[in-house]
């Protein structure tokens, strides 16, 4: 039997349509309603409210914490400055890539992981040497991810003594909420959007969630299940460990391994440190010439609308997003240079959009493929282009209005770009 | 100062916007000339209560196409149109009728009026569904030209006749009865209920001087289905921000592509030139403006009676049938900003069956009395409405807790026994009737009232160029749609006016935040070789 998260009095008592999945060994709602379509618009049009709990977490504290997370991660965690959290990927000592989450600085000598997998018994084996304590806080902790274009205004009256619109993209902060309740707040999120997740004690979980959503109905939000996210996240471009790519954990061949270079996070790694991290060397050499990468891809749709026309049926996709690799041609449908992993249909965008693992020289941005397709059960091919990630990124995601002068600028270094 | 433009574009609606930002994406030179202080035409929002934001005329987006959300890039620019999740029908007895999504559900609701009409009803989805496959082709391509040789021309008749053959007999015979039928004459060969025909023959009348018991408002209905799916999501939603957003993506858009936009600036007449467009003249200031083409995204007869002047236009068949062309708007609009959310007494709360459109559509029988009224140059005193709550599906419309709620009203005839003219005297009267219909479903109405905005025809005409007050800039009964919209012989955007185009509602696929009619005379401009 999966376990429950401290949100799940709640959570379970608004899943009308009991769509429940398995994430991590924890029961997680897929959507509350019978479809996602209100979740997704909340998120991109209001706010969504997802339980996250079910993410893997771990305090590491100590004097060495920096130092060792440095190790295990393309970062180099040691230089982050406290109330900074980033995005990296942890690699074998091959280089290998092994998961990707966020690491964050909360206090001097405080940090916290996330991660898709659970990792203790690794950290455990690299800690030796290290002064440093370790604790899986994966059920200590409630986290909440608030998404959407209202979260600030959602969440900032709730916060005492700090205005979130003075936070920056991937900062995080100790703070006081909702009458005394200790929480840390991040402006991360798993959307693309203007988001932040919120870090409680499970204890307090309920009392959280409660303020969240008292203060946020009259905005619009909604709760929100796995099955919107996954449609935002692949709007957003961000890659999933076990869809896209597969942690060297469980890959049974060489084939399945990736680098960080070869899955489009190459832009995390940092070779110049003081001291090595896991698979350095390997993955200096790799970054001359990394054979994959992964690409976003937008799928021909009057293509795909003729293809359906033939068959006399009108084009219908699901909903959500489709998780079944197809493979990937080039130009002549002759050669396959890699594999469809994620699809999706983006409501906001309409378009049908992919995220593929391509090998070079494929992959630069304008590359005409084509991917398989089925149409009533027979296989056919649909043309597709590499277009840029993320497929959709609002200036919000990254603007900071409480520092005028510097949101301004990379609002408009967005628009501009 | 002498600027001259590859286009100018008459009218900065959805239309207008789209077709300019289509001409700029491709390095043409361009401007938009908007009489009112704001875009949008009747694609518009405006704070006319402080806080309060009402999507003032046209309120919901079903066929605005997909593929000019891409090719615009409109989502970049701010389109989010968040999809309706309900249509639901109020009763004074019982929870009423509300239609989902959801199969399953809609089958529940139904089975408590028939439940042989439980039964029938997704038969009938899937036969309209089909049938809307055969329409969309017709939307999104130019009107077919029947009488031409042209082997393009042909090519595309015999294309569409493929199509139509492809339905095979039984839709085919479908799609006949729907091209002739009236909307309750058809629904009644389907269905026995008489509280499920009512709110599904409204969709044959919206905009037209007809009552669900005249012919030909079944094929209307067919329009409503072609919004049905695009891609994955339900195609029928609503503009975050109001329709304005929809007429300020496209401008924001066409901006970015370099064309030119200017507000406070109607145009007091078109100037010809031995039987050549080539400007316009500004009102006011009688500037004159000139260019290489014209565009005109206003109504027809306001085209050509309006800004060409009948002396210059030089086919008299054309002036007879364009005089012949109908508009009689029948609809007027009540926004409304409110205190509270006033709940409906046959199923209450905020919940999903409100996240849609509310149709005042108890009976047949009230639908049609509602057009007796009209008939005789009368509002109706028990009007159908069709009502959606904005601040529901988009909380910025109103402050938090509050909400403002769109209705869009038939009939309101344009041409009241008084004579159009008279219309303000009556303004609030119709407004009146508006509210003491939906009182007597939502009890606490009267007391959630902070502030109206009444629209009738006539307002529709003056403050919006929508003459008659016709919301689609003539009527979309089928002997004005397709190769015969405006006029037979002038479908394709080409007019008798050299260098005058039409790329408004009154030029083909027609009426509705389509934005089609613009986006495809920009093509057939280029098509053509005019710019």
């Amino acid at each position: 039997m999966p376990k429950t998260t401290p949100f799940h009095p709640r959570t379970s008592a608004l899943c009308t349509s009991y769509a429940w999945k398995e994430w991590a060994g924890y029961i997680a709602i897929s959507n509350y309603d019978r479809h996602s379509e209100r979740e997704y618009f909340a998120v991109r049009g209001a706010a969504g409210l997802l339980d996250v709990t079910p993410l893997f977490k771990y305090e590491i504290t100590g004097p060495d914490a920096g130092r060792f997370l440095a190790k295990l991660w393309t970062r180099d965690i040691s230089k982050i400055s406290v109330g900074t959290v980033v995005y990296a990927v942890m690699t074998d000592e091959n280089g290998e890539a092994l998961d990707d989450g966020t690491v964050s600085r909360i206090g001097k000598n405080w940090y916290r992981m996330s991660s898709s997998e659970p990792w203790l018994h690794w950290l455990h084996r690299h800690s030796r040497g290290y002064d440093v304590q370790i604790e899986d806080s994966t059920d200590r902790i409630g986290a909440l991810a608030i998404q959407g274009p209202k979260a600030r205004a959602i969440l900032n009256p709730l916060i005492d003594g700090f205005d979130l619109n003075k936070m920056r993209f991937f900062k995080k902060r100790r703070l006081k909420f909702a009458g005394g309740i200790e929480v840390q707040v991040s402006r991360t999120g798993y959307t693309g959007d203007l988001g932040y997740e919120v870090w409680c004690d499970a204890k307090d979980a309920l009392k959280v969630w409660d303020a969240i959503v008292e203060e946020g109905q009259p905005h619009g939000l909604e709760p929100m299940g796995l099955d919107a996210l996954d449609v935002c996240r692949i709007e957003a471009g961000f890659v999933l460990q076990g869809v896209d790519y597969l942690s060297a954990r469980h890959c049974l061949s060489d084939f399945q391994l990736s680098s960080p270079y070869e899955i489009g996070l190459g832009w995390t790694v940092e070779l110049e440190r003081e001291e090595p991290f896991l698979g350095h060397k390997r993955l200096i050499a790799e970054s001359a010439n990394p054979e994959w990468d992964i690409v976003g891809l937008e799928l021909d749709w009057a293509e795909l609308e003729r293809l359906h026309e033939a068959e006399n049926v009108p084009p219908h996709l699901s909903p959500t997003a489709c998780r079944i690799a197809v493979p990937l041609f080039d130009a002549s449908g002759e050669r396959q240079i890699g594999q469809v992993t994620s699809t999706v249909w983006s409501p906001l965008l309409k378009k049908y959009l992919a995220i593929a693992q391509v090998m070079k020289p494929w992959t630069s941005i304008g590359t005409e493929c084509r991917v398989e397709y089925t149409v009533d059960f027979y296989r056919a091919d649909l043309g597709c282009k590499v277009v840029k990630k993320p497929f959709f990124d609002p200036p919000r995601k990254k603007s900071t209005p409480g520092r005028a002068k510097k949101g301004a600028a990379v609002a408009k270094k967005e628009e501009a770009a | 100062m002498a600027t001259h433009y590859d286009a100018i574009i008459i009218g900065g609606g959805h239309n207008g916007l789209c077709a300019a930002a289509y001409l700029a994406k491709w390095g043409r030179k361009v401007l938009v000339l908007e009489q009112r202080h704001l875009v949008g035409g009747a694609a518009v929002s405006e704070e006319l209560y402080p806080g309060f934001t009402y999507t003032v005329c046209s309120y919901v987006v079903s066929l605005l196409r997909p593929w000019i959300i891409r090719d615009l890039e409109l989502a970049k620019h701010g389109l989010d149109i968040v999809p309706l999740e309900a249509s639901f029908t109020p009763h004074l007895d019982g929870p009423g009728l509300c239609r989902w999504p959801d199969g399953g559900m809609t089958r529940q609701e139904i089975q408590r009026f028939s439940k042989s009409d439980a039964d029938k009803y997704p038969d009938f989805g899937k036969a309209m569904g089909q049938l809307a496959r055969f329409a969309k082709e017709i939307i999104d391509n130019p009107a077919p030209n029947p009488a031409s040789f042209r082997p393009k021309d042909l090519w595309q008749m015999m294309g569409l006749g493929q199509h139509f053959r492809g339905l095979g007999d039984d839709l085919g015979a479908l799609q006949f009865k729907l091209s002739t039928m009236s909307g309750t004459d058809f629904l009644d060969e389907w269905f026995e209920s008489d509280q499920l025909k009512a709110p599904m023959s409204c969709s044959g009348i919206i905009g037209t001087m007809l009552g669900v018991s005249s012919p030909s408002t079944a094929y209307v209905m067919l329009h409503h289905y072609m919004g049905e799916i695009d891609g994955s999501s339900r195609a029928w939603g609503f503009a975050k921000g109001g329709n304005g957003s929809v007429s300020n993506a496209i401008a924001s858009a066409a901006k970015a592509y370099g064309a030119e936009i200017r507000v406070n600036a109607g145009v007091e007449k078109i100037q010809i030139s031995g039987g050549v467009a080539t400007g316009v003249v500004l009102k006011g200031s009688g500037d004159v403006l000139t260019a290489k083409q014209v565009i005109s995204s206003l109504e027809p007869k306001l085209t050509f009676f309006g800004l060409v002047g009948e002396n210059n236009l030089p086919d008299s068949d054309f002036i007879r049938r364009l005089k012949q062309y109908k508009l009689r708007g029948s609809s007027g609009k009540v926004n409304l900003s409110l205190d509270r959310f006033p709940e409906f007494a046959c199923r209450p709360g905020m919940g999903p069956h409100v996240h849609g459109d509310v149709a005042i559509a108890p009976s047949v029988a009230y639908l049609e009395k509602a057009y007796d009224d009209a008939k005789y140059g009368d509002f109706s005193e028990r009007p159908f409405i069709n009502a959606i709550f904005p601040s529901l599906l988009d909380p910025n419309m109103a402050p938090p807790g509050k909400h403002v709620m769109s209705c869009f009203v038939q009939y309101a005839p344009y041409h009241i026994k008084e004579g159009p003219e008279h219309w303000p005297e009556r303004r609030e009267a119709f407004g009146d009737a508006v509210i003491d219909t939906l009182s007597e479903y939502m009890p606490t109405l009267k007391d959630d009232i902070l502030h109206r905005q009444v629209l009738t025809p006539w307002d529709l005409e003056q403050d919006f160029g929508l003459t008659e007050g016709n919301i689609f800039h003539g009527e979309l009964a089928l002997e004005q749609l397709l190769f015969q919209r405006p006029v037979s012989g002038w479908a394709r955007y080409r007019t008798p006016i050299s260098n005058l185009w039409l790329g408004g509602s009154g030029a083909h696929p027609g009426g509705g935040v389509m934005a089609s009619p613009g986006a495809m005379c920009a093509m057939a401009m280029r098509d053509e070789g005019a710019i």
